[in-house]
């Protein structure tokens, strides 16, 4: 089974992780711009960032056999300093036009400022201007009004909610999200945001017509089998197939796919000529490597000892 | 100066677009020469492909020859549309400042941006000022980007000087990159060159890794002493590495190259006879 993580900040991730990936089945991975922990000083320190998201990390990921994808966009807590966002905003249209630039995002609120209300409008407004999907972080803190809230102004700017994916959702929100036509992420996201037994659940009750499952993998401890090991459980649990496949791959690729810059076609079989040069598929070995070996549970043991 | 060159670049490109794309392009053109803001240009570049799709350009073999003529050692094998529009995109605009407008879109460039940049380098305005630059794209990690520096771009040849071209080179080894397309491979080798490969394939051994068999085009021509040594070594190698390590001993200025070389006789004479070159090795063990 395929699948696509929508959700990921690969540049926090290792290379054992990616391999990992690769080897439970995920062949896409979408990495929404977010701050690093901790925050930027300047915006020089963004722009490098976004730099990195559209180039290196892309070429990372396909050494993997991984194609990679991102969000553009300037995030709710950074918008919390003016300066550094009117910095980022000039940025922004710069960015949202590079190859594999699946939405802007993930923008939203976070403490629900005042600020975090500016940039989050303005950057609605762009992303109407330039026909660019839409990816939104709600809050942890006072959640449901949050989520609310963020689609109110969706709304209210204008945006078709069949181009917006509302994220880190949980059993208080989905049913609001569902009912206006939103798209519905989940977190698979180790003690604060969802966790797969309950997303189980979630899928059996709603089934899956609307909803994407991501890892949010980052920085922090988090999970990038999540979406994997979400489906398994899944199918052991008793959802069918056609739903966990929707869940865990067809949604994603409708919703980000309205951008135009994702397709099946990039993995399945990458005709282009740039795309090639950045992808190695799963048949593909480079010169002089040994062929990626299937060891992963060994990774970290100590028995495996020579290092060559 | 670059009008011919650009000229050639419009009709490859034309011959493989429709009518809205044609005058798409046209109008992106007569903007890039009346000295566009910022923002038109960035969305000009970042339209490129979406307008104009990135199926190959595969221009014909007599657009090739004027090419050749005008830009000796150019390549345009591996580019799509949208590369040879990003290129005639750049390569008309004007050239006061064009260095640090260069500068800037390398700066957040996307990796294919950044690949289209690069293989235009020979016909932007003021090519001088952009060397620097032009080292900081062969620092970087992503092997594709580095290549439209080294491969198949006459810009190194002419502009770097002996530091930079060698660790060019060098670095090419390091990431797994061939030697053969780079253009002036054999007009720029050195001594200096020479003896750092030398000393990469005692590391290479002693890591028990295989040592590159193309650096032995590099080493042949300045190969004396002991140098001769790690060539008859190397005659004990696979397949592609003997005959690249015969090819090296038939370079070298050192008679004692020729008694080594006399040791597999077969390949001596492959390469008397013209059979044995580096053109056809790297056909073959490419
Ligand atoms: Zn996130």
């Amino acid at each position: 089974m395929m699948f696509i993580d929508p959700h990921a900040h690969m540049v926090s991730r290792t290379t054992d992780d990616y391999e990992a990936m690769a080897a439970a089945g995920v062949v896409a991975v979408i990495e929404p711009a977010f701050w690093l922990g901790q925050p930027r000083t300047n915006v020089g320190s963004y722009l490098d960032y976004l730099s990195t998201l559209v180039g290196f990390e892309r070429f990372r990921a396909g050494q993997f056999g991984i194609r990679h994808y991102c969000t553009i966009g300037l995030n709710s807590k950074e918008a919390n300093n003016e300066a550094l966002a009117e910095g980022v905003m000039e940025l922004i249209p710069r960015f949202a036009l590079k190859e594999g630039v699946v939405a802007i995002g993930e923008i939203g609120y976070d403490e629900q400022t005042a600020l975090e209300d500016k940039y989050f409008r303005l950057q609605l407004d762009l992303a109407k201007e330039l026909d660019l999907p839409v990816m939104i972080h709600t809050p942890h803190r006072d959640k449901k009004r949050g989520t609310s809230r963020s689609m109110d102004v969706c709304i209210e700017h204008g945006l078709d909610p069949a181009k917006v994916v509302i994220d880190h959702n949980n059993e208080e929100t989905v049913r609001e999200c569902l009912d206006r036509g939103f798209w519905a992420a989940f977190s698979i996201y180790p003690s604060t945001k969802m966790g797969n037994e309950r997303m189980v659940e979630i899928l059996r009750q709603y089934g899956a017509r609307q909803i994407i499952v991501d890892s949010a993998c980052d920085w922090g401890i988090s999970e990038p089998l999540g979406v994997a090991k979400t489906a398994r459980l899944a199918l052991q649990r008793g959802i069918p197939e056609e739903q966990v496949r929707l869940a865990c791959y067809q949604n994603a690729l409708d919703a980000y796919g309205q951008s135009g810059q994702m397709k099946e076609a990039d993995w399945l079989n990458p005709v282009d000529i740039d795309q090639r040069a950045l992808y190695e598929g799963n048949s593909i070995l480079r010169g002089g490597r040994e062929p990626r070996v299937e060891k992963l549970a060994n990774r970290r043991s100590m028995d495996d000892l020579i290092i060559k | 100066m670059n009008e011919p060159v650009r000229s050639i670049l419009r009709d490859c490109l034309r011959a493989r677009l429709d009518e809205a794309q044609k005058r798409w392009l046209d109008e992106q053109l007569a903007a890039m020469t009346a000295s566009p803001s910022d923002k038109s240009l960035h969305v000009a570049l970042g339209m490129a492909p979406r307008r104009l799709g990135k199926a190959p350009l595969a221009p014909d073999a007599e657009a090739l020859a004027r090419l050749a003529g005008q830009v000796p050692g150019w390549s345009l094998a591996g580019w799509s549309v949208a590369d040879a529009a990003r290129v005639l995109l750049l390569a008309s605009l004007p050239a006061e400042g064009f260095a640090e407008r260069f500068r800037d879109l390398c700066q957040t460039a996307d990796v294919a941006e950044s690949i289209a940049l690069y293989r235009g380098l020979p016909v932007y305005p003021n090519s001088d000022a952009l060397e620097r630059q032009v080292g900081e794209g062969l620092r970087g990690n992503v092997q594709a980007v580095f290549e439209a520096i080294a491969h198949g771009n006459p810009y190194a040849r002419q502009h770097f000087d002996a530091h930079r071209w060698t660790h060019m080179v060098l670095k090419a080894l390091f990431v797994g990159s061939r030697l053969s397309p780079i253009v002036g491979l054999d007009e720029r080798a050195n001594d200096e060159l020479a003896r750092i490969m030398i000393d990469f394939s005692h590391e290479r051994r002693a890591a028990g890794r295989p040592v590159p068999w193309e650096i032995w085009r590099c080493v042949g021509p300045f190969a004396r002493g002991s140098m001769i040594d790690d060539l008859a070594r190397a005659l004990d190698d696979g397949d592609c590495f003997r005959q690249a390590a015969a090819l090296g001993l038939a370079a070298s200025p050192d008679p004692a190259a020729a008694a080594v070389l006399d040791r597999v006789p077969e390949l001596r004479d492959a390469i008397a006879r013209g059979e044995l070159n580096w053109e056809a090795l790297s056909a073959r063990c490419a």
